[in-house]
């Protein structure tokens, strides 16, 4: 695996290969992916929890959207790996002069770098990166395309709730799917890991066409909230604000709350063991209340401390030797 | 006095096909028959093999210029065309300034009196292609301009376009040409909406908006008795409304381009801004409703919206590039290719449509040969070698730009000779200037 670009791009970690004439399978190459991660787990609770795997490598934010996790995630996951580090963030880069993302990239690869991180606003722009650079790229988020790792770091959390096998828990994703990249590689990655995957949201939230993604859709969130063993929220973009021109996505902040936000009321129906999981940042009142995020079942922070160790795996996957872990 | 014989070809035209060569005296034709012989110091072309057609009128490119000369001039964007198989293009007048005075137009059609084609133009529709005020389409009219578009733009204003089409009466053999596509259904898009755009994330741009605006303005044509024509089709939606239309004896029209012809939104999924254009490539099903409109004749023209842009701008995101593709050095490779070649489309009514029918509805009598090419006609003529087979290499195109979704591909037929009012423009597959 040269680049982590899309959900699918991991099938190429499937130990069997594409060997004896079969296509890579994705869920063995996410669950390849996973394993890792546990031991980065281990290394991240040593006393000094750092090893030498990516000594000598460096490694490049290249982040042209605000970011405050998967940025800090990925320079944690990054040291911890001994690899150096260099920050690119838009606000104090030569973009403000005018730079192109191309020539912006070609600076870096001038500057010897081994990968880059790319979060942008844009769908498809670490694909376009990678197209232009030797270095390995992974995608941090791009526009509503896809958050591979933030993917990876949420099934790795949910397997170890629900595990080993993933087969037959059903999660609910709740809000902005359509403008979601969580959701797009949420659903891709869940779903190859056997979830039965519930879209629950407004029915102008939902992306216009759905053919072929194996979900099942639903605008009531009562209604699905009963069976699920996860209820998966979505940040709502409060920075689009509600009632501007052209903005149908739902009346008010107020009516997406009562119909679909995850309240304590909600809340005290879910069965016993359900599980609350939210990508952050949340808006507390808005998609969940402040209760429930704080309640046991919320994995929340548990999302934000595996982020890390899959993260070094990824790292580690992409431009690792191929040594031990340590 | 200066003579070319066309020697060893078949003729094709809309009144069907012969082996015959064709004698051109002073830039007309002179004699049309087989086995003619060549007067002494004639210059002969062979076109042993060969095809040989009225000269292609492409009427709808955008050669940039005023404005963006950096991505193509009128002198290399004819000399593409030319290369192509046109002898007339019209370009668009969404250049910068746009063509909605007398004064710019007058100083375009200066500079493409010495052009590989013909180089006639589209006036605006409202000044400014703001889409509020009518622009001076009389002026504009008196310089020869006979179709009047905003492209690039909708006219969206109901009112606006229900007084463009009034005005039309004033100005005979004129014609409303819309990019349709409601600006309110499209906005943030940059892509077909379809399962291609949930898959990937990008912003959706309906065919409903092409539809919508394509249903309405025929509704105004019939109120008002003008004339429409709807550039670059791109739903099967829009292709019933046209057909309806036409059933109806309105006065309405329609053009495709190749790309639409053949390429789906499934192109985009590689995220390459090359495949990016307004409107979108959209579904199989209405690449299949765009054939038969083709072949029903409900679409009357391929036209190929041919858009260069300079590479630093294609070199970003997808939604950050700006939407357009190259398409007058390809066109009739690409329809040969995909649609003569294969037997979907028989070669005369590609023809047609690349050629006759394009030349009457935008006015321009000189080309496409409505009826024979026969003695007494000017001499605007292609001659295509239907079994010649090359790869596109955009960097070799005759266009400023790169950005053509053709690159790397194998086509089958090129352009030998291409004949301006007697003249080659091409000879032997290669520019004369």
């Amino acid at each position: 695996m040269k680049h982590l670009l899309a959900v699918e791009d991991l099938a190429a970690l499937d130990p069997a290969g594409s060997g004896a004439g079969r296509e890579p399978d994705l869920r063995a190459g996410i669950e390849s992916m996973l394993d890792l991660t546990a031991s980065f787990v281990e290394v991240n609770q040593r006393d000094i929890p750092k090893v030498p795997a990516l000594r000598g490598k460096t490694v490049v934010s290249l982040f042209y959207e605000d970011s405050t996790r998967t940025r800090l995630s990925f320079e944690t996951a990054a040291k911890r790996l001994g690899a150096d580090t260099m920050t690119f963030s838009v606000g104090t880069s030569s973009v403000k002069k005018g730079e192109s993302l191309l020539d912006t990239v070609q600076t870096i690869e001038a500057m010897g770098v081994h990968a880059i991180v790319v979060r942008h606003s844009a769908a498809g722009a670490a694909c376009r990166v990678a197209s232009w650079t030797s270095a390995s790229v992974i995608n941090g988020g791009d526009g509503r395309h896809e958050h591979p790792t933030q993917a990876l770091l949420d099934a790795f959390t949910l397997r170890r709730h629900r595990g080993p096998s993933l087969d037959g828990c059903r999660v609910a994703i709740v809000g902005d799917i359509a403008n979601s990249r969580v959701a797009r590689s949420n659903v891709l990655a869940l779903r190859a890991l056997g979830c039965d995957v519930t879209l629950v949201g407004p029915p102008t939230l939902m992306p216009s066409r759905l053919d072929g993604w194996p979900v099942t859709v639903s605008y009531d969130l009562d209604d699905v909230l009963p069976d699920v063993d996860v209820v998966y929220l979505l940040r709502i973009q409060l920075e689009r604000v509600a009632g501007g021109v052209g903005d149908v996505r739902f009346p008010t902040l107020r009516e997406y709350s009562s119909r679909w936000g995850l309240t304590a009321e909600r809340a005290a129906r879910l069965k016993p063991d359900t599980l609350v999981m939210h990508p952050g940042p949340m808006n507390r009142g808005v998609e969940i209340a402040a209760e429930v995020a704080d309640s046991t079942r919320s994995l929340v922070t548990e999302q934000v401390a595996n982020g890390v160790a899959v993260r070094m795996a990824v790292l580690w996957s992409l431009v690792g030797s191929g040594g031990p872990v340590v | 006095m200066s003579e070319l014989l066309l020697a060893g070809g078949r003729v094709v035209d809309e009144t069907g096909e012969r082996v015959a060569d064709v004698r051109v005296v002073d830039g007309v034709v002179a004699e049309v028959g087989p086995g003619l012989a060549p007067a002494a110091g004639a210059l002969v072309l062979d076109a042993e093999g060969c095809v040989v057609a009225p000269g292609l009128v492409d009427i709808q490119v955008h050669f940039r210029d005023p404005g963006r000369e950096d991505a193509e001039t009128i002198e290399t964007g004819a000399r593409a065309a030319a290369l192509g198989g046109c002898t007339a293009v019209v370009c668009m007048p969404n250049t910068e300034p746009p063509l909605d005075d007398a004064g710019v137009v007058r100083s375009v059609l200066e500079r493409g009196r010495n052009a590989a084609c013909a180089v006639h133009v589209a006036g605006c529709i409202t000044k400014g292609r703001k889409g509020e005020q009518l622009a001076p389409m009389g002026e504009l009219y008196d310089l020869g301009v006979r179709m009047f578009t905003d492209d690039g733009d909708c006219v969206a204003d109901a009112s606006v376009m229900r007084g463009a089409f009034e005005y039309l009466a004033a100005l005979p053999g004129s014609v409303l040409s819309q990019h349709a596509e409601d600006p309110a259904l499209v906005r943030g898009g940059h892509m077909h909406e379809g399962a291609w755009s949930a898959r990937l994330g990008i912003p959706g741009r309906p065919a409903i908006a092409e539809s919508s605006i394509v249903a309405r303005d025929i509704a105004l044509a019939k109120l008002t008795g003008g004339r429409y024509h709807v550039l670059h089709v791109s739903s099967g939606l829009t292709v019933e409304l046209v057909r309806a239309a036409k059933a109806e004896g309105l006065r309405v029209s329609a053009e495709c381009t190749p790309q639409h012809l053949v390429l789906t939104d499934a192109a985009c999924a590689g995220f390459d801004p090359v495949f990016k254009m307004n409107p979108p490539l959209r579904e199989q099903s209405d690449v299949d409703a765009l054939r038969d409109g083709l072949l029903d004749g409900t679409i009357d023209a391929i036209a190929t919206d041919h858009a260069p842009h300079a590479p630093e701008t294609k070199a970003a995101p997808f939604e950050e590039a700006p939407p357009g593709m190259l398409g007058v050095e390809t066109a009739l490779a690409v329809v040969l290719t995909t649609l003569v070649e294969p037997g979907i489309v028989p070669l005369a009514t590609a023809l047609g449509a690349l050629s006759w029918r394009p030349a009457r509805l935008s006015g321009l009598d000189a080309h496409g040969h409505g009826g024979p090419v026969a003695a007494g006609r000017p001499a605007n003529l292609c001659v295509i070698d239907p079994a010649a087979r090359w790869v596109v290499d955009a960097a070799t195109l005759a266009s400023r730009a790169t950005n053509s979704p053709w690159h790397g591909c194998k086509l089958t037929g090129k352009v030998r000779h291409t004949i301006l009012a007697g003249t080659p423009t091409v000879r032997d597959g290669a520019p004369t200037q």
